[in-house]
């Protein structure tokens, strides 16, 4: 097939049906809703269902249900609708469910704004919800991306029963580029004989559960937990390097504001700097190695970002404190330019 | 070569429909494109404008600030944008509603009447696909019958009474 | 010969339970565990426990049992019942966690028209977290949170929620009952079993309030709790079918 001109809205739920997500709980909230629209013309016609429900808390604890169930199931949101599905998101990890959560970020705190931000990392990363856990994390930077990673994430859920998330932004769900959506695919049936269907006589009864009363039952249950956590961080770690070898500055940036550097970095380039960009995929797990490795030939990182510096500590662990990081954001739902990227390459000179 | 192409106008005018056909243009021409729509509060009658990216090589950054070429239908939108186009840059106002001329003398201004003439061709609403005419005309960015084939090849099956308002709108925009 | 006549329900787990003593959990529980039973759909039932007194019920049921977050347990049970359209799922939920912090989730499963069951069991205060103000609490009650009796112009009005239920289109059965005599409690019993089976005949929504008792936050034996629930409880929550789409009018 033909690339098709799609928003990320759009091509990340299509990519989600056609990776055998046939249920869609969600709640309308700009950036993003016209996730919940396409979803919504689109289900029916290939017998899944789009529920909007009456809340982002209700939307999620919904997707918990179709977890529970055994179907692939997703929401989407932004920002301030994240912050309410955080509870829901908690309750999902500590029961092993796999499930899909889209956030195309938006200004915050609080309402915030509508245009696009990246000010979620530290939640998506260090603070979804409460207790010991991680979701998997992955930043598409293209309308190419959103399609692809969905389809990954889903299958990384899965693989690792534990929630994925995709975090997106308002310039990347409101875009449109061309995307080919022929290699997203649906994965052979996925055994779950944790689901709880109905034991149909033929097995003992599962139990969907998170509570665990005795402090032993539950350290050891998250102890476990971790344990998957490690296999995830020793097989799925995914990132981008763009012109690195040979870098002296070493631009660290994910999302739409990695395709903007990577723009800044050639342009430093054609005036013989040299600069290069690393882009984590996967926000948890972190690239610390291989980022680190660079801090062995690289004297200088920036790290770029719509906020205010969320992703500095990531970097500065990565590279051990071994080199000076910088910083180049905007917040607030302002998008950076290549020139001020540059402008940082630079050192701030004009 | 890279290409950064501002539309601006009201809500309702076919700012964003105008800047999707360039996009899917260029994308059948395997060109890498974006296109990418400011989004506010209203959903009707507030400003409305859209960002066109198309280039050979990959895209940084979706948002055009500085165009190498500026569409506007309304006068809000030539007073916010006109300084920002790159000098060598080009203008195409659409003088019917925009009664104001630019004192920038380092870009080429085409004063395009396309309202009117859509009003007057009985085109009421098609003077974005006037103003496309007459765009890719001057820019000579794709070659005009094939923009205009791709441009009806796009017209879902539920607006097919539209393609002959869209054909007739786009030659008279080729012939201002 | 002898003949059992009396025994555990099949779907009841054979476990102790948590409740404590004179509490009514258990017979409620007892009777679900019953209807399953008699209608013979364990092998096709999830359940869905609260949080609350009732958080354990997972471990009391020998069906599927998901576990859900204060007040969601029905837009989880939403989430499997919309995967799963044959089975049959049902809430178990008390008043904090249905009246007060799941409002929202119950009213919309109603309106929604979900064709789930559930089981809400009223005794008008917070019993796990230690008798605290429940939104069912009796005007002037004495809780732990409002240690003056409960003020209408401070803590508002207990809330109604079979009647309140009952005025939405899709609410198909709305029933309350109570469990402090025999003869309500087979009255309940067969108001659990309507439920389940309007259920299976796909009726749409349906939710048995039970007037439950709670000797130890109410601070009674558990036979003045009983008498209570005549006393006070039945008075502002009378007892009857709020709504019943099946029945002749």
């Amino acid at each position: 097939m033909a690339k098709v001109l799609m928003k990320g809205n759009e091509a990340v739920a299509e990519a989600a049906i056609r990776s055998g997500c046939r249920h869609y709980f969600g709640y309308p909230i700009t950036p993003q809703t016209e996730i919940a629209e396409y979803m919504a013309k689109r289900m029916p016609k290939v017998g899944g269902l789009c529920l909007q429900a009456e809340s982002e808390i209700s939307a999620i604890n919904m997707v918990m249900g179709a977890a529970s169930a055994g179907v692939r199931a997703m929401t989407s949101s932004s920002s301030p609708g994240i912050s309410l599905k955080c509870e829901g998101i908690s309750y999902i990890a500590g029961c092993d469910l796999p499930c899909l959560i889209l956030n195309v970020q938006r200004g915050g705190p609080g309402l915030g704004g509508i245009q696009p931000a990246q000010s979620d990392y530290w939640q998506a990363t260090k603070a979804m919800g409460h207790g010991d856990l991680h979701l998997i994390v992955l930043a598409p930077s293209s309308v190419q991306e959103m399609a692809s990673l969905a389809n990954k994430a889903f299958d990384l859920a899965d693989k690792y029963r534990m929630p994925a998330m995709l975090l997106a932004d308002g310039a990347l769900g409101q875009m449109m580029e061309p995307v080919d959506l022929d290699g997203i695919k649906a994965p052979e049936a996925v055994c779950k004989p944790w689901a709880t269907c109905g034991h149909d006589g033929k097995r003992k009864k599962n139990i969907t559960n998170s509570l665990y009363i005795n402090p032993d039952d539950l350290e050891k249950t998250v102890i476990e937990r971790f344990a998957r956590y490690e296999t995830v961080k020793a097989n799925e770690i995914m990132y981008e390097e763009y012109l690195t070898e040979d870098a002296d500055i070493v631009v660290v940036a994910y999302g739409i504001t990695a395709r903007i550097c990577r723009s800044a970095v050639a342009m430093a380039r054609a005036q013989g700097v040299k600069v290069g960009l690393f882009r984590p995929i996967t926000l948890w797990p972190y690239p610390y190695e291989a980022l680190g490795r660079l801090a062995d030939t690289a004297s200088r990182f920036i790290v770029s970002e719509l906020n205010m510096g969320q992703m500095i500590d990531d970097v500065k662990i990565a590279i051990n404190c071994r080199r000076p990081v910088d910083f180049c954001g905007r917040t607030g739902g302002v998008l950076l330019t290549p020139e001020e990227i540059l402008n940082a390459i630079l050192g701030g000179k004009k | 070569m890279t290409y950064n192409i501002l539309i601006a106008g009201f809500g309702g005018q076919g700012v964003l429909f105008a800047a999707k056909q360039i996009a899917s243009a260029g994308m059948a021409l395997g060109k890498n494109v974006t296109w990418l729509p400011s989004y506010g509060p209203e959903s009707r009658g507030g400003t409305s404008n859209c960002s066109v990216v198309i280039s050979d090589e990959e895209i940084g950054s979706p948002l055009v600030i500085k165009p190498d070429c500026l569409i506007v239908f309304n006068l809000p939108s030539f007073e916010k944008f006109e300084q920002s186009v790159k000098p060598g840059g080009v203008i195409f106002s659409d003088s019917s509603l925009v009664d104001r001329k630019s004192t920038r003398e380092d870009i080429t201004v085409h004063y395009v009447p396309a309202s009117g003439a859509a009003s007057d061709n009985n085109l009421t609403g098609f003077a974005n696909v006037i103003m496309l005419g007459k765009f890719i005309k001057e820019t000579g960015l794709f070659d005009s019958e094939k923009f205009l084939n791709h441009l009806i090849d796009n017209i879902p099956p539920s607006r097919a009474a539209l393609i002959d308002k869209n054909r007739s709108a786009y030659t008279i925009g080729s012939g201002l | 010969m002898s003949k059992v006549v009396f025994d555990r329900p099949h779907a009841l787990s054979d476990v102790p339970l948590h409740y404590c003593p004179g509490c009514t959990h258990g017979i409620v529980h007892r009777l679900v565990a019953q209807t399953i039973d008699e209608l013979g759909i364990e092998d096709k039932t999830i359940g869905i426990a609260p949080v609350g007194c009732s958080v354990f019920a997972y471990n009391y049921f020998e069906c599927d049992m998901i576990q859900a977050a204060h007040g969601r347990a029905p837009a989880v049970a939403t989430g499997v019942k919309r995967s799963l359209p044959d089975k049959v799922v049902f809430t178990y939920q008390g008043d904090g966690d249905l009246a007060a912090i799941g409002t929202a989730e119950s009213v919309h499963i109603a309106a929604r028209v979900e064709n789930i069951t559930i089981i809400f069991i009223n005794n008008a205060i917070y019993g796990m977290t230690g008798g605290q103000m429940a939104p069912t609490s009796l005007l002037g009650q004495v809780t732990t949170t409002s240690p003056y009796g409960r003020d209408p112009k401070i803590q508002g009005n207990p809330i109604r929620v079979c009647e309140m239920l009952a005025t939405l289109d899709g609410t198909a059965y709305a029933e309350r009952v109570a469990v402090d005599t025999v003869q309500h409690v087979n009255a309940t019993k067969k108001a659990i079993k309507k439920a389940f089976q309007m259920q299976l005949e796909g009726k749409g929504f349906s939710i048995v309030e039970v007037i439950s008792s709670c000797p130890v936050q109410w601070g009674k034996t558990p036979v003045e709790a009983l008498e209570w629930i005549r006393t006070d409880m039945i008075p502002h929550y009378p007892l009857g079918v709020y709504k019943d789409i099946t029945a002749n009018s």
